[in-house]
């Protein structure tokens, strides 16, 4: 591995720490609000589930970088995270974090099984590790999906209003960076563009079944991971304020 | 003469920590042990990434061996292959069952059909007149069923 692939290669692991660390703080928000008891329990080991996939992507990108995971984590500012805007907006209704964890979910299944063959061992390893944990995940979330697009008119409509917002969000997660090109010719990983189709197929067949109408609308509000919304900076304002306040902590 | 017998038994006195009756070795986290020149190697595997629990048994894994008079112990955490139910021992299915947890069904590689199987064995009275409540119980290992015969709710360790 020359010094280019394995410079594409830690971001691309960054890119994949990122969207589950940050989707996962923002889930562990409901912990304690959820709207039944099993609910909150069960959204909250979700979060912990995409926080240990994190922490697994994190350790991959230390082993290449020699960068501490707290390091990364907690001392990194706003500007320098790669996650997509689609898991930095606020959490919303129930519907909204329902959504957005199954639109996720199904991107992840798609993009965890060709990552599994990754020609990067330990990529390929961790893959096949975190993939089928998710099968859980879109088993839950694809179930509040029917329920909440099937239930009433009230949770249909929030259904719909919320699938309009996340769609083009959504879109970005397929968009290929400069780093692609890098990995694609090592075998090291795919395109986020090839797995558009099938996450496409997917979604839209369960979504229609669940009486939601597609959005038109495919375009993502950005195509650059360095580009956030405001709502990252109070997120990790507040994720990072005990680790930044007390440096030396250990627990 | 400490050899790996010795150090492998010891680790049947691990626990999982929210398993309180199961052993490490039981639930197929330690995948390896090697003994050379007076240092320990010991492999172990996550059963689901996002369990808290591994810490805690990395650190009792490590502690537990240099009791034994080993000074030089490494646990390193491997994920290939990745760690499976199936490898959950028949001592510790029994011991789940008596936990009131019924143990997951063996899938030999086939997870998928398992894990949308909507058919759990209530561990109370026997039957399969249940109800799947909650694919995320009280931890990620866990999920919640309602038996019709007991009325009443049990946890099942989950397939993967
Ligand atoms: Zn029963």
């Amino acid at each position: 591995m020359n010094t280019n692939h394995q410079t594409a290669l830690a971001q691309k692991l960054l890119f994949l720490a990122d969207d589950e660390l940050i989707l996962a703080h923002r889930n562990s928000e409901w912990t304690g609000h959820g709207p039944i008891l099993e609910e909150d329990i069960a959204f909250t080991n979700i979060a912990l589930d995409e926080m240990g996939h994190a922490a697994t992507w994190h350790r991959l990108r230390q082993e290449l970088t020699g960068e501490d995971v707290d390091t990364a984590v907690f001392f990194r500012d706003p500007a320098a995270y790669r996650n997509v805007q689609l898991v930095e907006l606020p959490h919303g209704d129930w519907a909204f974090s329902m959504l957005r964890q199954y639109l996720f979910d199904v991107y992840e299944l798609v993009h965890l099984a060709q990552l599994a063959t990754s020609s990067y061992r330990p990529l390929a390893e961790a893959a096949a590790k975190i993939r089928v944990e998710e099968i859980y995940h879109l088993r839950h979330t694809a179930a509040w999906v029917t329920r909440l697009g099937l239930g009433t008119a009230e949770s249909h409509q929030r259904m719909q209003t919320t699938l309009d917002t996340l769609w083009p969000y959504a879109q970005q997660l397929f968009v290929n960076l400069p780093e692609d090109e890098a990995l694609g010719e090592m075998g090291m990983a795919v395109s986020p563009s090839s797995l558009l189709e099938e996450w496409q197929h997917l979604t839209t067949t369960h979504l229609t079944q669940a009486n939601l109408i597609i959005p038109t609308n495919h375009m993502p509000p950005t195509t650059d991971r360095a580009d956030h919304t405001d709502h990252l900076t109070s997120l990790l304002a507040e994720m990072q304020s005990v680790a930044r306040q007390y440096p030396t902590a250990v627990w | 003469m400490i050899t790996t017998t010795h150090i492998w038994q010891a680790l049947e006195e691990v626990k999982d920590p929210e398993l309180p009756l199961v052993s490490v070795v039981e639930m197929g986290i330690v995948r390896d042990v090697q003994l050379a020149a007076g240092s320990v190697h010991i492999k172990m595997t996550p059963t689901f990434s996002g369990c808290p629990a591994l810490d805690v048994m990395q650190r009792d894994i490590a502690a537990k061996v240099r009791a034994l008079g080993f000074t030089q112990v490494t646990v390193e955490t491997v994920l290939h292959p990745p760690w499976t139910s199936d490898w959950i021992a028949d001592s510790a299915r029994e011991k789940l069952q008596q936990l009131g947890i019924t143990p997951p069904i063996r899938h030999g590689g086939n997870l998928i059909p398992i894990a949308f199987l909507d058919v759990a064995t209530c561990p109370r009275c026997g039957s399969t007149n249940t109800i799947l409540k909650n694919t995320f119980g009280p931890t990620l290992c866990k999920s919640v069923w309602y038996c019709h015969e007991c009325q009443d709710g049990f946890e099942q360790f989950k397939a993967l």
